[in-house]
């Protein structure tokens, strides 16, 4: 753990990534940030103080700390490599966080140079069936309440949770998969599932669950954030949800945005997921919604998996891939792609992921946290199964080369991460 | 036997690329990436296998040293037997292992299975497994040849190459005919193998079953979907019933064995909708009574059901001799 910080920082000779709407310009503009105690106090054409100590970025982006809203382990090495400086950790714990305790001791695991926002358990043991003590795990730290990886099955139990959730003005992050239709399924229904032999569900699964929750938010008007909505059909729901006025916000992982279930040839367990990989229809489509603003939120879904848990045939092995590292290059890939421009990206990884939580950090504004990366957007390297930071290498785009590097992480003002050269 | 069986398809050797180019492929895993020429490959070097076996004395030391091991995680009686006896007729030294019996139990993985049944050296290993892929994954960590006999439900290629030599042997060829197959295909790898097989040898093969138990896409593997049983069997040359797999199905498909009966059984009332010398097949074993009547079953005239069995011991030791030719050394083939 590092010293305090005592004196003033100003990180200098960067491109600042401000927040959209704030910013004149849609891509990043040169400046400097400066930085007093653990808030941000300066952004723009700053002049640094006689004390201050002083960060040279060499032109490297100057952008907010990731904000990864849903990941399934605490691994700091992988988030400090991704450039993530807070992550919204899923209940689906063992034991599951269904108990204060419990929730205020994930809070409390990652400080100083990483912050975790604990998801409450919506049911018991995540069970689907019984509410669990929602209000007094928002006291012990609680930003939001989460289904975890399974749809709440029973509709009345699903509404009362969202009436509870809506008074107490607490976000409910849902996982949108049919159980009926869903069953036992590790693929989405078509060609690949049906060569390969593998218990598939149709793509509708998911439309069917998010179209039920939406018709409980109009009755409830609790706020719910659809954690990965990966189907063209499903992000036109949504699409019009919102237009409609809803409180409802989505989003999705870097692997429904680059990958189709073609990637699950040869019956590769990484590009096991859930919910599993769609058709490139649905994943154009994915596409289109980052571009058009009806996702929200791209989130890493960090889940590190052992061999123990993977090199088993398909359906036996655990969904879950390790992203907390490829989060960042692949997602400049939308802004290489002219899908986005990058300041839109940080909204979908910082900015609005903190704002879901209620945090005061995900971006360069004055008086909030000051959780910044400094990002070499241009850096190529190769994404590498074997040597990945994360506790586990379970990636679907080993070999592959990226763009994008994170060179600096600052948690509160400290520097906790950094690469040479 | 019957007379069209006379009929010679097979080829002559100089018909094929010499020696490995004629089957480069380390394992057999499935039909898909098959190539046409590579199935008649393994099809006409099952024939003289058929000749041996119908005689007195069934045996060649082509094998002699080598040691299979057909390593069965799910129950199997006829496709382990058919290994075995194809092993020994061969000359090998065959070692069963059941699942029932082995660590499985204990929890070992698939993977420290495999990896103990490499370090015993075994030259030539057969794997059933009930989940798909999970023969692949133990192909690539081993260093001698894998024959997957059925993973889950995705393939298996000796039952297609078995039934692709029964056809041809009791029609003459493959190409051109019309194949129904019908019942379970969403639980069946029967039915995805043959469908490859079948396609890529130039048959036309239609496919039906009650809705819940067709997957998507069979396009893709070279089937062509009917709404229902009559229009898959309107002028079959070959008809293939499937086995109901009940122990597959997680929730209800359909409504009762007997309804099956009802809509997708082959009754004698059905199996004159095909060709009138269309050939009956079954991958076994038969739920007698539901996806086919019993003296349908046994009437050798249409039935091609033992034929299948007997063909399968011929087909599994062209294929165990034609992989394990790199190991033995074979001229052309090292």
């Amino acid at each position: 753990m590092s010293k305090l910080p005592t004196r003033p920082l100003t990180i200098v000779n960067g491109r600042l990534v401000l927040p959209t709407g704030l910013a004149d310009q849609a891509e990043p503009v040169p400046g400097a940030l400066r930085i007093i105690g653990d808030r941000i106090a300066e952004v723009g054409a700053v002049t640094p103080g006689p004390d201050d100590d002083i960060h040279d970025a060499k032109g490297a982006l100057i952008a907010p700390g990731l904000v990864d809203l849903g990941v399934f382990a605490i691994d700091l090495p992988a988030f400090h490599f991704g450039g993530i400086s807070r992550a919204a950790l899923m209940p689906d714990q063992n034991p599951a966080l269904d108990h204060p305790a419990r929730v205020r001791f994930a809070a409390y695991s990652g400080k100083p140079d990483f912050w975790v926002h604990p998801l409450a358990a919506a049911t018991r043991d995540l069970a689907g069936s019984e509410m669990a003590e929602i209000g007094l795990m928002q006291e012990a730290g609680a930003r939001a309440v989460a289904t975890g990886r399974r749809w709440i099955v029973d509709t009345g139990v699903m509404h009362r949770l969202m009436q509870y959730c809506a008074m107490l003005d607490l976000p409910l992050i849902v996982h949108s998969q049919d159980h009926g239709l869903s069953g036992n399924a590790v693929a989405t229904a078509g060609e690949m599932a049906t060569r390969l032999g593998l218990p598939q569900a149709p793509a509708e699964a998911e439309s069917i669950a998010i179209a039920r929750d939406l018709a409980l938010v109009r009755m409830t008007g609790a706020r719910v954030h659809f954690r990965q909505v990966t189907t063209r059909a499903g992000l036109a729901l949504i699409r019009a949800a919102k237009a409609e006025g809803l409180t409802v916000t989505a989003g999705i992982t870097p692997a429904h945005l680059f990958l189709s279930d073609v990637a699950l040839g040869g019956f590769r367990t990484f590009a096991r997921l859930s919910p599993p990989l769609r058709c490139e229809d649905d994943r154009q489509a994915a596409i289109e919604a980052v571009g058009d603003g009806t996702i929200d939120v791209i989130a890493s879904g960090h889940d590190p998996r052992g061999p123990e848990d993977k090199r088993l045939p398909f359906a036996d092995s655990q969904p879950g891939m390790a992203g907390a590292e490829t989060l960042l290059p692949l997602s400049l890939g939308l802004v290489r792609d002219g899908v986005i421009g990058t300041q839109r990206l940080f909204d979908l990884i910082a900015a609005n992921p903190a704002r879901i939580l209620g945090v005061e950090a995900g971006a360069l504004r004055c008086g909030f946290e000051a959780d910044v990366v400094l990002v070499d957007a241009d850096r190529p390297w190769q994404v590498d199964s074997a040597k990945m930071a994360a506790s586990a290498g379970n990636t679907p785009f080993d070999k592959l080369p990226v763009q994008g590097r994170c060179v600096a992480l600052f948690k509160g003002g400290r520097l906790v991460d950094q690469i040479k050269g | 036997m019957t007379a069209s069986e006379n009929l010679s398809v097979r080829r002559p050797a100089s018909d094929y690329p010499p020696g490995r180019a004629a089957f480069p492929h380390r394992h057999l895993l499935g039909i898909a990436g098959l190539q046409p020429w590579e199935i008649e490959f393994l099809l006409d070097e099952a024939e003289q296998w058929v000749d041996m076996n119908r005689q007195a004395s069934k045996h060649d030391d082509r094998l002699a040293g080598l040691t299979l091991i057909n390593a069965f995680f799910e129950n199997s009686t006829r496709t382990l037997l058919s290994f075995e006896i194809a092993g020994k007729r061969l000359g090998a030294d065959v070692v069963n292992m059941h699942a029932a019996q082995s660590s499985v139990k204990k929890g070992e993985t698939l993977i420290d299975t495999a990896v103990t049944l490499n370090a015993m050296r075994a030259d030539a290993i057969v794997i059933r497994h009930a989940s798909s892929g999970a023969v692949q994954l133990i192909a690539d960590k081993v260093g001698c040849p894998v024959l997957n006999a059925g993973d889950g439900t995705h393939e298996h290629p000796t039952q297609a190459l078995l039934d692709a030599l029964t056809i041809r042997r009791r029609k003459g060829k493959i190409a051109g005919l019309r194949v129904a197959i019908c019942g379970d295909i969403l639980h069946s790898r029967v039915a995805r193998s043959n469908m490859i097989c079948l396609s890529t040898l130039g048959a036309e093969v239609r496919v039906a079953g009650p809705p819940a138990l067709m997957p998507p896409a069979v396009e893709s593997m070279g089937g062509t979907p009917c709404r229902n049983f009559a229009q898959a069997l309107d002028g079959a040359d070959v008809v293939m019933m499937l086995r109901l797999q009940n122990e597959r199905m997680q929730g209800q498909f359909i409504p009762s064995p007997r309804e099956f009966r009802h809509l997708y059984g082959l009754t004698d009332a059905r199996l004159a909708m095909a060709r009138p010398d269309a050939l009956v097949m079954h991958p076994g074993p038969m739920n007698r009574g539901i996806e086919i009547d019993s003296h349908i079953a046994d009437n050798v005239e249409r039935s091609g059901i033992t034929d299948q069995v007997e063909m399968g011991v011929a087909m599994r030791m062209a294929c165990l001799d034609v992989l394990t030719r790199r190991a033995r050394g074979v001229e052309g083939w090292a």
